[in-house]
């Protein structure tokens, strides 16, 4: 029943009645429970609940940001999609078709078109191939291009993400962090995606370097329209890059909506306080009412009672000590709180 | 702690188990069997036969192991050897004794050097006495060990007839403390250089790796000295992996016991072992093997539980500690 | 086996800011910048490179046996015991047979008894580690029991009761401590792939949609070859030592074949010991310097292979 009407405000409602095109990939009330094995047996007595529940609908063609503190299961979303987790829960739909059913075969072929950039340049590349073996490989495995023609299209993919061609016989420690960044992306292209996650490609980059890897990322979107699926840790990050964003605490989604009037009004006191955390070049705006948030988030292994965000929302009444608020809004911005902002 | 003990006494169970099934198995890929070397074969046939019989030997493979388990488990029972008679419990009871004299003399002496060698050696690296540490280690390793205990023997005892050159005491009226402490010098020297060698560099880099730590800089940074910086913060971190060298010292030293004893003739374990082996003593080789692995198991385990609570940050995660 | 975990665990948990170090540091073979660093690196161990000259040495003489030795290390002469003369310049054994022959195959042997177990050892053990730690789960823990089975037994008691069972000899010699030999292995394998499967590059090779196989042999196992190569170098000494140690007491390469081992395992009598040196002190010699040749050149493999070193 709530799968349902979480479904409806959040996906198919919100994406429907913008008119907009069918979702490429759609959540379904998408669980990931990791099992906390204790006592004498290692059975398992609880569990962490890193993505309890979240549906969400990511449109063709479109960058949805997903931005939340670290621990509160975005990642593991991303890697669900990929195929990196097996969801203890939920449906994830590419295309309209669950993937869970496909066979071996079928599910490496469906993978091509689902493609993801990494956090960490540093360790995504395999340290001992070169890189125009590191981008022939995907190719030559999925018979992308004939083989003769593998080298051209490397020298293609190196031109695309902008890399000088002679790249190809050169390792990845000869690059720096925001090269071997590109040498991620044209990986991922290899395989023509439809959709790439890009789980916080630029955090652990210069912030010199992160303006262009985004840029990067937004021209190729352009060219090939691809969609994003955009993992941030903060507002900051994404807000450049997305079409709508959409807002995870502690495994649930607190808010979701276009990428403009969440930052303008956001709803959820949470979104609020992210925003608020950012500080402000106009000195007349500084005295604004603002959101702090105090504490640590609490461990997902167990999360509060009710709504998750009371324990450290400054607005929470009794009634969020007892239930759970679910997603709901119109326009396509909806949030799970009881006394939306 | 207590469910971690208990875990892992669980684990070990079933490693046992299958210690005992690896073990039947060698054994029953023998060819020729102690009968053969008893029996005068001009023996009429149905003599072998019954003492074939008597020894159980016609019996299905899988029945004899299930009769020496339930014997084991039951009454303690290992059976008797196949040679002397003699219960192999008793046997190796009465072997045990020296060869744990042996090997536990080694080991403590050899980490007594080892220990504040490899401390010394990696707080002054590149030194010459790092230098000599790292090469007397080595050829510590490279030595074999019957070579060294025979120059030992050359030098020590034929030549400067200082020491005794084998057996545990001396033939009639010895047996005294100091009597068996000569007879236990040159083996104990021996094997005292494996572990020292083996265990001075294990010691140096383990304490490399701690010095160059974050937390370290800021003890010196802080003006402390060199010398607390490495006695109060760096050793007491350095040595918790030490723990674990005993786990790995105890099966390695049962194998130079083997060695040792035989050039010694130094009554334990490992010369009964050989002498076993070479009479094809089936039931005493399948004691000893076990026992020797029950006391590797048992060591294991120690050290693990020690070392789970020597590192504050082992005790919570059961599942690494438990499969190592 | 803490310390090799200890070892393979820093890389994974290296934090990303070293990472331009660290994987310029991640040598290889095939890469002329890191090649380059890794000689580097090598060189800086003096008594290394002298093993690396030693060894080679030793090799060539196995390698050539047959031209250098001046007589059959089998044949025997009418000289027994001799001392080392022009004609024999190493003497004779006590059945007569020309010593510096004998050890000049001896060393063919006893390098192969080395080689020959070490590689059968490492890809017995390469396989199961690399099955164990990327499948996890029971297939892991089938393993790793088996593992710790294998483990339980002293070594060379172990050895020494299949020697006695199979019959000692240069071929089983090598089988023996070959499939004797791999649980160490297997281990250090299995937690470097642990360490390895945590990588990104890993899950990205998963989310590409290779096979399995390819995962595996391509992207993993070429990075899990450093460790396995250390300890490779070391456990050739080992074997030597190991050979050595079975010879000594009777079941390792048995005469007329020559080995180290077995050169000085004869030469425990007294007599021999006392007024015959030349019987004991060339093996030994020989033995000592190539087993501690193979372990400094182990040592200079750990530092100049390893990633967290870049001096």
């Amino acid at each position: 029943m709530r799968n349902s009407e979480l479904k409806d405000a959040v996906g198919s409602a919100s994406v429907r009645s913008a008119g907009e095109a069918a979702p490429l990939l759609e959540l379904d009330a998408l669980q990931k429970h990791y099992p906390v094995r204790r006592g004498l047996l290692n059975r398992p007595q609880s569990s962490v609940r890193a993505v309890d529940g979240v549906s969400l609908a990511v449109r063709q063609g479109e960058a949805l940001g997903l931005v939340g503190e670290s621990g509160c299961g975005k990642s593991t979303i991303g890697r669900a999609i990929v195929g990196l987790e097996k969801p203890t829960g939920g449906r994830i739909l590419f295309e309209g078709e669950d993937m869970a059913g496909y066979s071996e075969a079928k599910l490496r072929n469906a993978r091509t078109k689902l493609q993801m950039v990494f956090q960490d340049p540093y360790s995504s590349l395999n340290p001992r191939m070169t890189v125009g073996s590191l981008l022939a490989e995907p190719l030559r495995v999925h018979g992308i291009v004939p083989k003769p023609d593998a080298a051209r299209e490397v020298d293609r993919l190196l031109d695309i993400v902008g890399l000088p061609r002679n790249s190809q016989d050169r390792y990845p420690h000869e690059f720096s962090g925001g090269q071997r960044q590109r040498i991620g992306i044209a990986r991922a292209l290899a395989l023509k995606p439809k959709l790439i996650v890009c789980d916080e490609p630029v955090s652990a980059l210069d912030v010199s370097i992160q303006a262009q890897v985004l840029n990067l990322l937004k021209d190729l979107q352009q060219e090939f329209d691809l969609t994003y699926l955009f993992i941030a840790h903060g507002l900051g990050a994404v807000r450049y890059i997305s079409d709508r964003i959409a807002v995870m605490y502690l495994g649930k989604l607190v808010e979701v909506g276009p990428a403009k009037e969440l930052f303008l009004r956001p709803k959820h006191p949470y979104t609020k306080a992210l925003l608020d955390a950012y500080p402000v070049p106009n000195p007349q705006l500084r005295n604004r009412e603002r959101i702090m948030l105090q504490g640590d988030a609490p461990s997902p292994a167990d999360p509060p009672r009710g709504c998750r965000f009371h324990t450290r929302c400054p607005l929470a009444t009794p009634q969020c000590r007892e239930s759970e608020p679910e997603l709901k809004g119109d326009g396509g911005h909806a949030a799970a709180c009881f006394f939306p902002l | 702690m207590f469910n971690y003990v208990i875990r892992r006494l669980l684990i070990a169970l079933p490693v046992l188990l299958g210690v005992t099934v690896i073990n039947f198995i060698i054994m029953r890929m023998a060819p020729g069997n102690p009968v053969d070397m008893l029996v005068n074969p001009k023996l009429p046939a149905a003599a072998i036969e019954a003492k074939r019989l008597e020894l159980g030997l016609n019996d299905p493979a899988y029945m004899q192991y299930l009769n020496w388990l339930r014997n084991l488990v039951l009454h303690g029972d290992l059976g008797y050897s196949m040679i002397s008679y003699a219960p192999v419990t008793e046997l190796i009871g009465s072997r045990m004794g020296p060869t744990l004299l042996l090997m536990g003399a080694a080991l403590v002496l050899g980490l007594a050097i080892a220990i504040p060698l490899g401390v010394l050696s990696a707080s002054r690296q590149y030194s010459k006495l790092d230098y000599t540490a790292v090469t007397g280690s080595f050829l510590g390793i490279s030595i074999p060990n019957f070579f060294l205990g025979l120059a030992l023997i050359y030098l020590f005892s034929l030549q400067l007839n200082w020491l005794p050159s084998s057996g545990m005491r001396e033939l009639g009226g010895g047996g005294g403390f100091l009597d068996v402490l000569l007879h236990l010098i040159l083996p104990v020297i021996v094997l005292t250089a494996n572990v020292a060698g083996r265990n001075i560099r294990y010691v140096r880099s383990s304490m490399l790796e701690i010095l160059d730590q974050d937390y370290l800089r800021t003890a010196r940074a802080k003006g402390l000295r060199e010398f607390l910086v490495v006695n109060r913060h760096a050793m007491r971190n350095a040595l918790i992996p030490i723990v674990t060298v005993l786990g790995m010292e105890i099966p390695i030293l049962f194998g130079g016991a083997v060695v040792i004893e035989q050039i010694f003739s130094w009554p334990g374990i490992g010369q009964l072992t050989l002498s076993s082996i070479m009479n094809r003593d089936y039931s005493t080789i399948m004691g000893l093997n076990l026992a020797a692995a029950v006391i590797v198991i048992a060591a294991n385990l120690l050290t693990d539980i020690a070392y789970a609570l020597v590192d504050p940050r082992i005790k919570n995660s059961y599942r690494g500690a438990a499969q190592s | 086996m803490n310390l090799f975990k200890r070892y393979l665990g820093r890389k994974a948990a290296l934090p990303a800011p070293f990472g331009a170090e660290w994987t310029a540091a991640e040598e290889g073979s095939g890469n002329t910048g890191s090649r380059k660093m890794f000689l580097r690196r090598f060189r800086k161990h003096k008594l290394a490179v002298a093993g690396v000259a030693v060894l080679g040495a030793l090799i060539v003489c196995a390698i050539l046996a047959p031209i250098i030795a001046p007589y059959s290390p089998t044949a025997m002469t009418d000289e027994f015991g001799a001392a080392p003369s022009w004609k024999h310049l190493l003497g004779t054994d006590p059945v007569g047979r020309d010593q510096l022959s004998r050890l000049i195959y001896g060393a063919r042997v006893s390098l192969s008894v080395g080689i020959g177990s070490m590689l059968i050892a490492s890809v017995i053990g390469t396989v199961l580690g690399l099955v164990s730690g990327y499948f996890g789960r029971w297939v892991d823990n089938v393993i790793m029991r088996v593992t710790d089975m294998f483990m339980s037994f002293p070594y060379i008691m172990l050895i020494l009761v299949v020697a006695s069972i199979v019959g000692p000899g240069l071929t089983n010699i090598i089988l023996i401590l070959g499939f004797l030999g791999w649980p160490a292995v297997a281990r250090l394998v299995r937690g470097s792939v642990l360490a390895v499967k945590q990588t990104d590059y890993v899950k990205a090779s998963v989310a590409l949609g290779y096979r399995t196989p390819r995962i595996l042999f391509r992207h993993v196992l070429p990075n899990t070859v450093a460790p396995i190569l250390i300890f490779a170098t070391s456990g050739v000494a080992g074997a030597i030592l190991d050979e050595a140690a079975l010879s000594f007491l009777g079941l390792g390469v048995q005469p007329p074949d020559a080995s180290w081992g077995n050169m000085l395992a004869s030469a425990q009598t007294l007599t021999v010991l006392t007024s015959q040196p030349w019987l004991w002190v060339p093996p030994g010699v020989l033995m000592i310097a190539g087993v501690l040749s193979i372990n400094f050149i182990g040592d200079a493999l750990r530092d100049a292979l390893d990633p967290r070193n870049n001096k």
